[in-house]
């Protein structure tokens, strides 16, 4: 049986993008389907009925939820390609402990840095870049936070990158300036195929940001 | 993998316990360290800088913090008494549901540590309670994992005692064998497993920890 398999997607999600980036790297064909977050599609609110949130992965029918998970579910099923955890089940426990490190101090930030105003605004700004100091910490001198392949923490940080100039010009601050490793390995990454289609361009997420903020009234 | 096993706990943390469990299932032996995470050791601060939080497990040396990174490294390392599905699909409904009940535990904390009206909080948690007990309607079964517990069940495993302190502490009755039959059932059950039964704090002495928790953030004495 021919394999299925549908990605409900909208393009700014950082979240969507990680799951892009696996299907990529694994090359696996797959149908997109952008949903419109004001006006759900009754796919989306039965394929996810907990949540009502994109990314959701259906594969031959069967949604997955949740972007780490649908990655971890990838990684399980299309185990021949281009592993994105390691194999050591130690060196395994380190890369799901990073992904969720970037997931509860990285991206769940994300939204306030550019939305807020003031001194939350420079609160969570400063929490922010202390994160992403600490992920340059433990990046090192590696290529990747995996070594010397890209792997699951790498695809965890990296779509978030898109957001990076939204943030700076938002609570004005600079990556480059605060975190240049971090600038560089981001470079790094999108030299692969598999990740600079899966991003969209910095400015093109700029501009979602001021028409979000023009609905908002911000 | 005979690598010694040690485990950094607190008694009151409902996650440390969660290890215990599954520790105890798979019949790995284990030492336990009690940490004051008031007064955290040189040693703690060593295993987990980053977050500086229980539970850590940590075995022939090599430490790993956050209780469901600590559950999946342990379901790879000893793969007996299996605790997770091994078909993938299956596998991401039950990683679904863990990482659920932790969203839900976050927000009854939250619970706890407000006073005022009825807020946000607890309706998310009363929400999340019935998106439980459908579940466990849907499968029909004594556990999330079946007839037998598996880690879903294990990282509810803080529904017992601790929610239900916040429950008697805040005023609340949402956990309530009129409305939440199934979910009522299952805390039953969960806790008079032996291996459940044996690991869980005391309940008057975590009531009185949970309240002063209480009173701290809400500046008040009830």
């Amino acid at each position: 049986m021919e394999d299925k398999v549908v990605l409900l997607d909208f393009w700014p999600s950082s979240y969507a993008m990680r799951v892009k980036i696996a299907l990529a790297e694994k090359d696996i064909q797959y149908e997109v389907k952008e949903e419109n977050l004001s006006n759900k599609s009754s796919l989306l609110l039965e394929m996810n009925p907990v949540h009502s949130m994109i990314p959701v992965l259906i594969h031959n029918g069967k949604p997955i939820c949740e972007s780490l998970n649908i990655v971890y579910y990838i990684d399980q099923v299309w185990s021949h390609k281009s592993p994105l955890l390691p194999s050591d089940p130690y060196q395994q426990s380190q890369a799901r402990f990073w992904a969720d490190y970037i997931d509860k101090k990285i991206y769940s930030l994300g939204k306030r840095v550019w939305k807020s105003k003031g001194d939350e605004q420079e609160a969570v700004k400063k929490e922010f870049i202390e994160n992403l100091k600490t992920l340059e910490g433990e990046l090192g001198d590696k290529l990747y936070f995996g070594g010397d392949k890209f792997g699951l923490v790498d695809l965890a940080l990296v779509p978030i990158t898109s957001w990076f100039y939204s943030f700076e010009i938002c609570a004005n601050y600079s990556t480059e300036s605060e975190c240049p490793k971090i600038v560089e390995w981001a470079k790094r990454c999108m030299e692969k195929d598999s990740v600079a289609k899966s991003l969209p361009h910095p400015n093109k997420i700029y501009d979602f940001v001021l028409l979000l903020k023009k609905i908002y009234g911000l | 993998m005979d690598e010694e096993v040690k485990l950094v706990g607190y008694w009151a943390s409902p996650m440390p316990p969660r290890v215990i469990w599954a520790l105890k299932l798979k019949g790995v032996e284990y030492d336990y360290i009690e940490e004051d995470i008031y007064n955290k050791s040189e040693l703690f601060l060593q295993y987990n800088p980053i977050h500086k939080k229980v539970p850590v497990l940590v075995h022939g040396g090599k430490p790993i913090c956050e209780s469901l990174v600590i559950l999946e490294y342990i379901e790879d390392t000893w793969p007996q008494t299996p605790l997770l599905p091994k078909d993938a699909y299956e596998r991401a409904l039950a990683r679904f549901w863990m990482r659920f009940t932790d969203e839900m535990g976050e927000n009854a904390v939250s619970v706890l540590t407000s006073s005022g009206e009825k807020g946000e909080n607890e309706t998310k948690v009363a929400e999340a309670l019935k998106i439980l007990e459908e579940q466990l309607s849907l499968g029909n079964t004594k556990f999330f994992g079946g007839e037998t517990i598996n880690m879903v069940d294990i990282a509810h495993g803080w529904l017992p005692h601790w929610f239900e302190c916040i429950e008697q502490l805040v005023g609340l009755k949402l956990l309530d064998p009129k409305t939440l039959p199934r979910l009522h059932t299952w805390v039953q059950d969960f806790k008079q497993l032996p291996i459940i039964k044996e690991s869980l704090p005391d309940y008057d002495r975590l009531l009185i920890y949970m309240k002063r928790i209480r009173e701290r953030f809400t500046n008040s004495t009830e």
